[in-house]
């Protein structure tokens, strides 16, 4: 099963290295990580999107909130939540192809946030489904550039993470 | 002790400070360039005295024994580099079995790091998955702060070693002294009290069992929680199990005691964990060594109280009914009040019925040797060092086969008696840990119990033993094999024993006396106890016995990498 984990930690020199150790080590699979400063600049929050048996989750849960820089832990996937993942994608976009390729920005609420001759870069977010429906709409051959930022996860609600 | 307000000290003088504080009396270590200054603080004083060790592998095994025999923090002290890169399996092995150290570390200077600078290495990122945590010192002023951490997350939640990394440059600026009194942190708050509705019901379940079973592990060592456990048991009048990390946390002269369970563990402790209806589990992991496959475990239904301070310990390789988390001894005592407070008791016919099938059992006499053998059976040489020592010493050993027959036939009837590298199995961890545990208890008596390949993993400490006379005993059951891979060999293996002799073995006798110490061979069963008397009749002496023993002789019983409990082999069966 697919798991969104969000954490809290310190924003120390090493955390980051902590936690992906840690999944490397204990063979946990991790499917995207990301990671930035909150509001409050000593602590940091990353989602780690895994899979596993109920198990294999749970021990993951344990082992991160052993980490001494660890503040709290919770699988977001456990009660409604929110996900979201930036990508910029950058197209082919000559002539030939500009019409066409405009539109299926429009299409998936995307915007062209640079434009050259021959190219165009779209910037698109939604959950990680989204991003790769517009893909594969995609003619193959007209993608240059891809870049994904990972899943970031919030809890609907009422339903807050803080130290 | 006085702050001294407004004086500055140089990160050297703090780092010395810091160990006076925390009344740390020994610390073992190698001097090297990057902790010249801390040397040269060290030798200005005399609270805190340095144990110079041989290799930085026996510092930290030093320090682990140390505080395995004592319940202080064990601290070691190494130069940049290769001093850190040779402390690493000594790291690992108190990492592995939960023993609280700091390890303090040289660094090349901050301007250097990053540049592969002379004798640098990534030390943090290095020691990072075998230590509690670690810290790399980057300003003078967080220097007594992140020490005063270490010893906190050292000693707390489950104890662990904590490694601190300290640039050269460092050790040499200044700034106004002042330790902590307390440490707060945000991220770490571990929990000790046990959940009340969690307890009030295991202790029901516990009540109400027909074929109960205690197994305790390491974790009731740790808090210290053996008189606790010993009046539980006792209380109850169940059967109890320790592991090989456990043993001596109940007497093990008690009848109520099974003995060792796990792969190499009795018949009937292992029958019995196998066929109890309520297991409660104390301060153990359920780790392969222990209970094999979880499959073979889960066939038989049973009900499953699980008390440990680390969440992760719990429900990791069996499925458990009641979690507990908190520190054992705080939970056992909650244990005790409910029991005593409660009218209720255990159910007499059932519990009597439960123990004949212990007994029966028991019967099996599954730890039966050869006792007229015209070869020395290494167990006969265990069970006379009991005898000899009154069963009152502090006993280490190096791991294999001597390791195994140690915990069998020494029985251990108190805690932090048994010092031994259960987790990782670290061969040449004996000697160095013996001198930590004398180092701690002067006047008490050490035994080594080894082997002569794992003898020569750390021999190099016969001569700090040398150097700070450390009269340790050193068993050695030389069968001229690595015994334990050639057990295996024997079994799993068609009887190929690739690379197990050890071929060209030194004289240990003269090896002994090269070091200034005292060595006997002894080649006759009749001429064992003779010997050991002899030796531990020399209270100022370190005496190495080499014991020729059988070389075909094997650890019974045992339980097949992989296979369950119930897949022991007897010796009777071979």
């Amino acid at each position: 099963m697919r798991h969104i984990i969000s954490i809290l930690l310190e924003n120390e020199a090493g955390a980051l290295s902590r936690v992906s150790g840690l999944f490397s080590a204990r063979a946990y699979n991790i499917e995207s990580l990301t990671v930035a400063p909150t509001e409050d600049a000593s602590m940091s929050r990353m989602t780690i999107v895994t899979r596993g048996s109920e198990d294999v989750v749970e021990q993951i849960t344990k082992q991160l909130n052993k980490l001494v820089e660890v503040v709290k832990v919770v699988d977001l996937s456990e009660a409604e939540h929110i996900e979201r993942e930036l990508m910029l994608i950058k197209v082919r976009a000559g002539t030939k192809e500009r019409e066409d390729m405009k539109r299926m920005a429009d299409i998936f609420r995307g915007r062209i946030i640079d434009v050259s001759d021959n190219t165009y870069t779209i910037e698109l977010t939604g959950a990680g489904q989204k991003l790769d429906a517009f893909i594969q709409a995609l003619d193959a051959s007209a993608i240059l550039e891809t870049v994904r930022t990972g899943a970031s996860g919030i809890g609907r609600g009422n339903r807050i993470l803080r130290a | 002790m006085d702050r001294i307000k407004g004086v500055e000290l140089t990160g050297a003088e703090i780092v010395v400070r810091c160990l006076q504080e925390e009344g740390v009396e020994h610390v073992f270590g190698y001097p090297g360039g990057a902790v010249l200054y801390i040397y040269d603080e060290l030798f200005k004083q005399d609270k805190v005295k340095h144990v110079l060790v041989r290799h930085e592998q026996g510092a930290a095994h030093a320090a682990d024994g140390y505080s395995r025999a004592s319940n202080k923090v064990g601290v070691c002290l190494v130069t940049s580099g290769p001093g850190l890169t040779n402390a690493v399996t000594g790291i690992a092995t108190a990492y592995m079995d939960s023993i609280p150290m700091v390890v303090l570390v040289g660094q090349v200077p901050t301007h250097a790091i990053g540049l592969d600078a002379f004798q640098e290495v990534d030390t943090v990122g290095i020691t990072r998955p075998c230590v509690k945590h670690n810290f790399l010192v980057k300003d003078v002023a967080d220097l007594a702060p992140t020490i005063k951490k270490a010893f906190y997350l050292a000693t707390t939640g489950r104890p662990g070693p904590v490694l601190v990394d300290i640039p050269k440059d460092i050790t040499t600026l200044s700034t106004e002294f002042l330790y902590p009194e307390t440490v707060s942190m945000r991220s770490y708050n571990p929990v000790t009290k046990g959940h009340g509705g969690q307890i009030k019901k295991a202790v029901q379940l516990l009540l109400e069992a027909e074929r109960p079973m205690i197994y305790t592990g390491g974790g009731v060592v740790l808090s210290n929680a053996a008189q606790q456990l010993t009046e539980l048991v006792r209380l109850l009048g169940y059967p109890v199990t320790n592991t090989l990390m456990g043993l001596g946390a109940y007497p093990a002269t008690d009848k109520q005691f099974l003995g060792m369970l796990g792969m190499h563990g009795t018949y009937e402790a292992n029958m019995a964990m196998h066929n109890c209806d309520v297991l409660l589990a104390v301060g153990a992991r359920f780790d392969d060594r222990v209970i094999g496959n979880p499959a073979n475990f889960a066939l038989n239904p049973r009900k499953i109280i699980h008390i440990d301070i680390d969440p992760s310990s719990i429900s990791k390789r069996v499925k458990v009914d009641v979690p507990i988390v908190g520190n054992v001894s705080e939970v056992l005592d909650e244990f005790l009040r409910l029991i005593k407070a409660g009218a209720q008791r255990p159910d007499g016919a059932k519990l009597k019925s439960w123990w004949k099938t212990i007994e029966e059992w028991r019967g099996r006499d599954c730890l039966k040797y050869d006792h007229a053998s015209k070869i020395i059976k290494p167990q006969f040489v265990v069970e006379k060092l009991y005898e000899v020592t009154g069963g009152d010493a502090f006993i280490t050993s190096d791991v294999g086969q001597h390791q195994m027959w140690a915990a069998q036939f020494y029985k251990f009837d108190k805690p932090r008696r048994w010092i031994n590298s259960g987790g990782l199995g670290t061969m040449g961890f004996g000697l160095p840990a013996a001198m930590g545990a004398q180092m701690a208890n002067p006047g008490a008596t050490v035994a080594c119990v080894t082997g002569e390949s794992s003898i020569q993993m750390c021999l190099q400490e016969l001569s700090t033993c040398k150097q700070y006379r450390l009269p340790i005993k050193i068993v050695s059951l030389n069968n001229k094999y690595m015994g334990m891979v050639r057990q295996w060999q024997e079994f799993f293996h068609g009887n190929r024993y690739a690379e197990s002799y050890m071929d060209a073995l030194p004289d240990f006798v003269k090896l002994a006396e090269g070091y200034g110490h005292r060595g006997v061979q002894i080649t006759k069963p009749e001429d064992v106890e003779p010997a050991l008397r002899d030796a531990f009749k020399r209270k100022n002496e370190l005496v190495f016995m080499d014991f020729l023993t059988d070389q075909t002789e094997n650890v019974f019983p045992m339980i097949p990498g992989g296979k369950g409990i119930s897949e022991m082999i007897l010796s009777e069966e071979l």
